[in-house]
């Protein structure tokens, strides 16, 4: 169960890139690893190392002055390609509690807020403004879920957020509690309703 | 993971009699007799068969018949049936919607939420017509039409849409075809995507395994009538494209929007005006390791992948046949065909598809998601080129510092035979009646 999620302030790491796919936060290698646990050591892996396991110079996040980033400004469509939760699980485990794009690929979204990492949609001249503005690894943003604005020193940038998500990460409630708590019934008339020529059957083993 | 939490919790799966289970994105595609050499692909595919048991879940697994991909072998069961919502821990779920089911790609949490509720919390999506009219020249596919749609709409273009691809050239596609359009909308960005189904669809169902029979068969193909698409259907978004003029299609980047005409030049970043799309392609051109405005036909290759849930079925293999029937592979070019299942595998060899492919020296393996995803032993090396018939071009996507192009099956083929990419439409391409398959063949 995720912890509620009502304010995220941290230092903002700069990642200059667009389309930013579910196998570069996590490469497919890391998705056979049982544990959630420790995958920040796998957070955008190819980027970081090399083929023999050497890190790779200059990565932002390995950087002196974005050490302890907890919120990354990216570009655009991040999270994009296959549903791996293990992106979202990487990225908190390394330590971010917020990404901040001009758009998201829609599973990775939903997964991010099943688990309490904060997803900021802003236009991409807003985006592009803190991301120029991070590079100096000096700002610090206070983005407040209850007031839906990305505070910094000299500036603030509102922004718009689905209630439903929005309640999700404020109640870090289990969902599966509150479907079973105020549904149960309701899904259980649906379930009577279905036609039995919609289940499954085997017509004969299927191990025949 | 989703199985831990819910015996941490104390929950069950609450229907276990419509939860299935299969191994493929890991599973060795060499000889099944001889044991699982990867100790991580073993204790995962291990711990799956323990859940499943342990839940009470049919489990198609590493040594069954049935194995397959699971977006292959859902509907060739007859588990993928019209009217159903289906959902699956793999954003290529929206495959399924080729056949008129709502079919959602979901992550591990929302994985163990259907487990203990059956139910899904999802806000309506917008919709997104894509209408296509005209017919596809002889060597271009249906999937040559979505890496084109792709192209033209962006990986981001259909976010937060569900697709519904309509049009005569649908209605003319085969079922399988129509799978590959739906396999790839997620590489749009849509959250799924649907076709209207019609006879073609009830006939690819019939006597399938796990469909419905006699009675129930009467009833299901009734009420599955009743589904078909408004004709006064109303959609957030339309788009509409002419398939008359299509070429065959290359990706030559590092996401699947990043795709020309195989009669086209690689762009330059010249070609683009904003700069993060310069940049964009500027990397994109260095990790392919192409030159900027070089011939695509002058593109050579080291691997040939026909495989993955985009185009590994029965009439995937087909195309490749009617390609390489009586040619030869360019002998320094490493090629593998990874069929889609089981059923598959033995109906191409019932057929006789096998010794096509292993006489023009392809390599014929066991089904898995195999060099798409490159979890099992089947990678590419660093820096090799691959013409692969599968669904994301993504860095390192098919081993580290592997280099990717998406294309159909037919061009992957040709480019087997002449160790670069060709445009196939200047092949002489048999038909289906010369490839002599035993017993015959129906698309």
């Amino acid at each position: 169960m995720p912890e509620p999620v009502r304010e995220v302030v941290g230092k903002a790491a700069p990642l200059e890139a667009d389309d930013v796919d579910t196998d570069q936060i996590i490469p497919a290698q890391f998705l056979k690893v049982i544990e959630r646990d420790g995958l920040g050591r796998y957070l955008f892996y190819r980027w970081r190392y090399d083929e023999q396991g050497k890190p790779v110079q200059g990565f932002v996040l390995d950087r002196e002055e974005f050490r302890g980033a907890g919120i990354l400004v990216v570009g655009r469509n991040f999270g994009i390609g296959s549903s791996r939760e293990n992106a979202v699980w990487a990225l908190m485990d390394a330590g971010i509690k917020c990404v901040i794009a001009t758009s998201f690929g829609d599973i990775f979204y939903n997964n991010a807020s099943k688990n309490g990492l904060l997803c900021v949609k802003l236009s991409g001249e807003s985006v592009k403004h803190l991301r120029e503005k991070a590079k100096s690894g000096t700002l610090s943003l206070t983005v407040s879920l209850d007031d839906q604005v990305v505070n910094y020193l000299d500036g603030k940038i509102p922004f718009e957020i689905e209630t439903h998500i929005k309640e999700r990460l404020r109640s870090g409630l289990d969902d599966i509690a509150m479907t079973l708590s105020m549904y149960k019934s309701k899904i259980k008339h649906y379930e009577e309703k279905m036609p039995t020529f919609l289940m499954p059957k085997a017509r004969r083993s299927p191990l025949e | 993971m989703a199985f831990e939490g819910l015996r941490k919790a104390g929950r069950r799966v609450s229907r276990p009699d419509l939860t299935f289970a299969v191994m493929d994105h890991n599973v060795p595609t060499g000889d099944r007799a001889l044991p699982v050499l990867d100790d991580m692909s073993g204790k995962q595919m291990d711990a799956l068969a323990r859940n499943s048991a342990e839940f009470g879940i049919t489990c198609f697994d590493y040594l069954s018949p049935f194995q397959g991909i699971v977006h292959i072998i859902g509907p060739e069961l007859g588990l993928t049936l019209p009217g159903t919502t289906i959902v699956c821990g793999d954003s290529h779920t929206a495959t399924h919607g080729a056949f008129g089911a709502l079919a959602l790609g979901i992550g591990t949490s929302e994985g163990e939420h259907v487990f203990a509720t059956q139910a899904l919390w999802l806000r309506k999506p917008k919709q997104m017509d894509i209408r296509l009219s005209g017919r596809l020249p002889n060597g271009v596919t249906a999937k040559d039409v979505i890496l084109w749609i792709i192209r033209r709409i962006g990986t981001g273009g259909a976010i937060g849409h569900v697709v519904e691809y309509t049009g005569d050239t649908v209605e003319q596609l085969s079922i399988e075809e129509r799978m590959t359009l739906t396999n790839m909308a997620i590489e749009a960005g849509a959250r799924t995507a649907i076709i209207s189904p019609d006879e073609k669809t009830f006939n690819y169902l019939r006597n399938a395994l796990y469909a419905p029979q006699g009675d129930e068969w009467d009833a299901a193909v009734q009420y599955w009538r009743s589904l078909r698409t408004d004709s006064n259907a109303q959609y957030d978004t339309s788009l509409h494209f002419d398939v008359n003029n299509l070429a065959p299609q290359v990706t030559w980047g590092t996401n699947p929007a990043m795709t020309v005409s195989v009669t086209e030049n690689v762009p330059s970043p010249e070609d683009f005006a904003d700069a993060s799309d310069k940049a964009a392609v500027m990397r994109a051109l260095k990790y392919m390791g192409l030159q900027p405005g070089m011939k695509v036909t002058d593109i050579r290759i080291d691997v040939v992948f026909i495989g993955s849930c985009t185009n590994a079925r029965l009439s995937d293999l087909i195309d490749v046949a009617r390609v390489v029937k009586g040619r030869r592979v360019t002998p320094s070019v490493r090629t593998m065909i990874v069929p889609g299942s089981q059923l598959v595998k033995r109906r191409a060899e019932q057929l006789g598809l096998h010794r096509i492919f292993i006489e023009a020296g392809f390599e014929w393996r066991n089904s898995g998601c195999s060099m798409c995803i490159a979890m099992n032993e089947d990678k590419l090396g660093n820096g090799e080129r691959c013409a692969s018939t599968s669904n994301r071009n993504f860095e390192n996507r098919q081993g580290p510092g592997g280099r990717t192009h998406l294309v159909s099956p037919l061009m992957a083929a040709a480019a087997a035979v002449e160790g670069r990419f060709v445009d196939v439409r200047e092949l002489d391409l048999l038909n289906v009646e010369e490839l002599e398959l035993k017993g015959g063949f129906n698309a």
